[in-house]
């Protein structure tokens, strides 16, 4: 199985070394989309892991032995929808094909599940109605 | 021939036996039935666009307090208004930014907040902060003012576009190696994209390319409530080159619009952001075009394929003014998501809201045919020749 993680590393946690264990005692791959530490050392990740189903539940269990925090990717990027106007600018702004105006209606529709979380959306969109949430 | 006046047809409109379409709706009928039969049955087109639109803002009078303030600078949720009027009176503009806001000093600026906002709040029935402060005179003595209010507490609001509604424009794209932030949104580098903003068939200016019906006092659908054309905008330039059907190929008429701020709606007047330019407002705009007769109607009947826009380098072109083009597209290439420029395919994005643009046509249609909306007559229509208009540069 594959799939997009949003991982939270607290303070404590941030120094240690993880994606090492979750390939060599897990079997995984991993693949880092997205990465950064804030000044208060907080870490979050946007992790696309692929591996067996058993590896997969096991990995993400010592992750949160751990400390670290795992969200499912559907709940970052957020489209609002009454903010959204429906113009199109982003469209072309979103590598991923996520966020598509549908012809013939002229409306912009939100794949969340082609989402790369890149986040180009969110100053792209004049009407601010993309958002990152965690 | 069909005649018409808009004594007639504001008579049907009144006994809810007016046949309204919208500029959509009328090119099929038109293709299926013709111009003669289609004229004589349909009494009004209804257009609209929803896009933004820089030369936006609003006229307050803003009450007197006591003891009285000359209120010398106003501000809105840290907005700056102009005061350069009568003592409590003011103007905010769609595109002012705060004060503390860092612009373009770390570039790309964000410009997350600025006088759209403000009005799309106001309009939404939200509070905002306003602040004034004065040098104070005898008959103005008062010196600062800090109060919550909302747009019920203000005596005086009146929305005043003196540029609205454009007659075509350009399509952006970039031919440098740098992404560009424009107020024709992100262009990515060696043509990446190709950025629009009417909306083609549905436009008001359109749909009536030679200003048959729309001038001084014409009643249109304004941000979601009623409202006026005042003038001819800031920039009108009637004069450009016309494609057979009348159509401009370039940028042409604009008009400057007035209605009260209190009857309209945030979900047309919305704030927004241009990354690395501005902020802007999106204004809802629909107007209604009475079918005098079969030539107004075979000027509403045009259709995407008939109009065509230029293709203009906003990395060199546009910013230093050369008037050079890349060629002209059509609108239903521009709606279909990819143009061709030279032998690049280029996706296309718009930032006038197609989807928006039907949703008002559809609205101002059914206030007209429940007889809510009547027409009027303008007083003047907007001027068609360049004698009365100097478009020359500044330098």
């Amino acid at each position: 199985m594959k799939q997009k993680v949003v991982l939270y590393f607290p303070p404590n946690v941030t120094e240690q070394p993880f994606t090492y264990y979750l390939i060599k005692d897990y079997n995984l791959m991993v693949n880092i989309l997205k990465a950064n530490i804030n000044p208060r050392k907080e870490g979050r990740a946007v992790v696309e892991i692929s591996g067996e189903k058993k590896d997969f539940t096991a990995g993400l269990d010592f992750l949160q032995s751990r400390g670290v925090k795992v969200f499912p990717l559907e709940q970052e990027i957020v489209w609002v929808e009454e903010r959204c106007t429906h113009c199109g600018a982003c469209s072309v702004i979103c590598p991923a094909g996520a966020l598509v105006l549908e012809r013939p209606e002229m409306k912009v529709k939100f794949y969340n599940e082609k989402c790369v979380v890149c986040e180009l959306c969110l100053k792209a969109c004049p009407s601010r109605a993309m958002e990152a949430r965690y | 021939m069909v005649k018409k006046t808009y004594e007639e047809i504001n008579a049907k409109i009144r006994a809810g036996k007016a046949v309204v379409v919208t500029a959509e709706e009328v090119i099929s009928m038109v293709r299926e039935k013709g111009l003669e039969e289609t004229a004589a049955t349909v009494d009004v087109v209804t257009t609209g666009t929803f896009g933004p639109m820089c030369s936006s803002g609003v006229f307050f009078n803003l009450g007197h307090t006591k003891p009285r303030m000359r209120m010398t600078r106003v501000f809105f949720n840290g907005v700056e208004a102009y005061t350069g009027i009568a003592a409590v009176d003011a103007y905010l503009g769609a595109t002012q930014i705060p004060e503390t806001d860092p612009a373009n000093k770390a570039f790309p600026g964000e410009f997350n907040y600025g006088g759209g906002h403000v009005i799309e709040e106001l309009v939404s029935g939200k509070e905002v902060l306003l602040e004034a402060v004065s040098y104070g005179t005898d008959c103005y003595p008062r010196k600062k003012l800090e109060k919550m209010i909302s747009l019920a507490d203000i005596p005086y609001a009146v929305l005043f576009n003196p540029r609205n509604a454009y007659q075509n424009y350009n399509v952006a794209v970039n031919l440098s190696d740098r992404t560009l932030y424009t107020y024709m949104g992100i262009l990515k580098p060696n043509l990446g994209n190709a950025n629009y903003s009417t909306s083609g068939q549905l436009s008001p200016l359109f749909n009536d390319p030679f200003y048959r019906t729309i001038g001084m006092g014409t009643k249109i659908f304004l941000g979601g409530g009623v409202g006026y054309v005042a003038w001819h905008g800031t920039q009108h330039h009637p004069d450009v080159e016309r494609g057979e059907n009348g159509v401009p190929l370039s940028p042409a008429g604009t008009l400057a619009v007035i209605g009260d701020l209190k009857q309209m709606s945030s979900r047309w007047l919305r704030g927004v952001s241009f990354l690395g330019y501005g902020v802007s407002l999106m204004v809802g705009i629909g107007i209604p075009i009475p079918i005098l007769d079969e030539e107004i109607l075979k000027y509403t009947a045009v259709s995407d394929e008939e109009i065509f826009a230029p293709i203009v380098d906003y990395s060199e072109a546009y910013p230093q003014g050369t008037g050079e083009t890349l060629g002209q597209v059509s609108y239903a290439q521009l709606r279909s998501g990819e143009i061709t420029v030279g032998d690049r395919k280029v996706p296309t994005a718009p930032l006038s809201s197609y989807a928006g643009a039907r949703e008002i046509a559809s609205i101002l249609k059914e206030w007209i045919k429940k007889g809510e909306f009547l027409l009027s007559k303008p007083v003047f229509t907007l001027p068609l020749s360049g004698e009365k208009i100097d478009y020359k540069g500044l330098i």
